[in-house]
């Protein structure tokens, strides 16, 4: 077996899926200057949700992909509820605050959204239902998953999506128009609060089928699953220039791939010191290199003047 | 005629400072006013007042009939107030073609919206060549007249517009003016703020002379024009 290529095939479906969840980082930053830290909690929420309805429903002799439809079909509206009330409740009323409120308000929002999960879902892990039956596909020696290829089909498409949401759409263009003076946006009579509420919404749709898929591709949750998976989808926003979004695309698959890759060579590399134990690692030794040697990300433009 | 904009004692502060102390103005429909005055004399703040950007603390603010104050500035423009800000105010990073759209946001009978377009890059011919260029590369004058041609796109019926003429060559300014002119034969009322007083009295009917939060002097802006005071203080005689 190519452990290359598999690394790769496995990176980039990580990947995928760490860049869906990092668009609704960058998103929320690029509009407010906000890093919400409980963006982690809305995808482990939507896998939860999603958790919950196909377990309910596996039994009931529906087409298995149905089920999963209707899971994800049901989770999407969890999220944007549970998003829609955090910017509402939490951030809107510190909008005018200085800056360090809403972040702090931001790690106190994704506490409590860990500790209503883990009282609704319980501490610990819950094995996803496996219920769509995973086929290979070998390619060049590596193998490739039915549940892969739907991940990375799927991320490409809602990528692809938001990308023409953004920068055809009159709403893109308002939020865009947000971002840069709010004051001035006013003035085209474009209503802040809503166009802001929409990011979150937004987001928070990406954010619920990417914790689907992760569920699915994992065949496991927990309530604590977002905290790494939202901080490494933050690192990848982070080294792909927060606030832009083909820079959260990038920057997500690549953290996919270093993940993949440092995971599958570490032994080799350290004459096995480090194990595959230390996956998650990665992520921030790349964070912390990219803040060295390239503080605005790969694809980002002056933070200076925004900040 | 009767008034489409009446201020009333209006008096706007940030924090403890009082910037506009207690003002009365009055727009009639269809007419073009101007507000002059030196540095800091409280002008931009009173259009930001107008504009609901900031909120009088004393004092009414009536449009169309209604009282406006403390409404916020995105539901004015749904009522036909535009407001063209002190600096442009375009959106850098979004092109030309954008910045306009985002002026008829308000709109949706896109066919009249790309009638307004049209009629906009034909009046501006400039824009017309940097359709698809971020806003933020042009120069000064062309942003300004971006800045006017999208506050024009919502189809104003009070347009605002403050110190159109800031930082532009004198024959750009000419330019500018004779726009404002030839938008107000079409109808729209407009109120001018404007340090570039002899072009303001000039283009205008009816002026206020501010100073320091205050309307020192108003009347028929030919008037002003020959007014001595005016004259030694405004128009540097
Ligand atoms: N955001 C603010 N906070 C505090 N004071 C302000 C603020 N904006 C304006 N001021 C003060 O209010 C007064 C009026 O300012 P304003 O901008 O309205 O003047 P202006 O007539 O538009 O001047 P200019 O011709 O220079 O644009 C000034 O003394 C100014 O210092
Ligand atoms: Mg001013």
């Amino acid at each position: 077996m190519d452990i290359f290529l598999q690394q790769i095939i496995n990176g980039l479906t990580l990947g995928c899926v760490y860049a869906v969840v990092a668009l609704g980082y960058t998103m929320v930053y690029g509009i407010i200057q906000l890093i919400n830290f409980a963006h982690g909690e809305v995808v482990m929420i939507g896998a939860m949700v999603a958790f919950s309805v196909i377990g309910a429903l596996m039994k009931s002799g529906m087409p298995p992909l149905l089920v999963v439809a209707i899971g994800t079909a049901v989770a999407v509206p969890a999220c944007v509820a549970v998003a829609w009330l955090m910017e509402r409740v939490a951030y809107r009323p510190l909008r005018t605050a200085p800056r360090l409120a809403p972040l702090i308000t931001a790690i106190g929002i994704s506490i409590i959204l860990q500790h209503v999960a883990m009282m609704i879902w319980g501490r610990s892990p819950i094995s996803f239902p496996q219920i769509i039956k995973t086929h290979n596909f070998n390619v060049g020696g590596a193998l490739i998953t039915n549940i892969q290829i739907a991940i990375i089909l799927i991320s490409f498409i809602l990528m692809a999506g938001l990308i023409w949401l953004v920068y055809r759409t009159k709403l893109g263009v308002a939020m865009r128009a947000t971002s840069q003076r709010q004051d001035i946006a006013g003035l085209m009579g474009i209503d802040i609060n809503r166009v802001i509420s929409a990011t979150f919404v937004i987001g928070a749709a990406l954010a619920a089928v990417a914790g689907v898929m992760i569920g699915t591709y994992y065949g496991q949750t927990q309530y604590t699953m977002g905290e790494l998976l939202g901080l490494k989808a933050f690192c990848a926003a982070v080294l792909g220039g927060i606030g832009n979004l083909g820079g959260a695309v990038l920057g997500g698959i690549l953290m996919g791939l270093v993940e993949a890759l440092g995971t599958g060579y570490i032994g080799d590399l350290t004459n096995n010191w480090f194990g595959s134990n230390y996956r998650d690692v990665f992520a921030f030794v790349v964070l912390i290199l990219v803040l060295v040697f390239r503080p605005s990300g790969l694809l980002g433009e002056r933070v200076g003047d925004r900040a | 005629m009767p008034a489409l904009l009446n201020l009333e004692k209006v008096e706007v502060r940030y924090g403890g400072i009082r910037a506009v102390k207690g003002i009365d103005l009055t727009v009639n429909e269809g007419e073009m006013a101007c507000i002059v005055g030196a540095n800091g004399a409280g002008k931009t703040t009173t259009l930001k007042a107008v504009a609901g950007l900031l909120e009088p603390a004393a004092g009414s603010i009536t449009y169309a009939g209604k009282s406006i104050a403390g409404v916020r500035s995105f539901a004015l423009v749904r009522q036909g107030l535009a407001l063209v800000p002190e600096g442009r105010g375009v959106f850098g990073q979004l092109t030309v073609a954008e910045n306009l759209a985002m002026g008829a946001y308000v709109r949706d009978d896109e066919h009249a919206v790309a009638e307004d377009r049209e009629r906009m890059l034909g009046l501006f011919p400039r824009l017309k060549e940097r359709y698809q260029q971020s806003a933020g590369t042009m120069s000064g004058g062309e942003q300004q007249m971006l800045a006017i041609a999208r506050a024009l796109m919502s189809r104003p019926r009070l347009l605002l517009l403050d110190e159109p003429s800031m930082g532009l060559a004198p024959l750009i300014v000419e330019k500018i003016f004779e726009t404002i002119a030839a938008v107000a034969r079409t109808g729209v009322t407009i109120l001018l703020v404007e340090q570039n007083a002899r072009m303001a009295l000039e283009t205008c009917q009816r002026a206020y002379v501010m100073e320091s939060g205050e309307i020192t002097l108003t009347g028929p802006a030919r008037d002003l024009l020959d007014d001595p005071q005016v004259r030694a203080a405004y128009l540097g005689e």
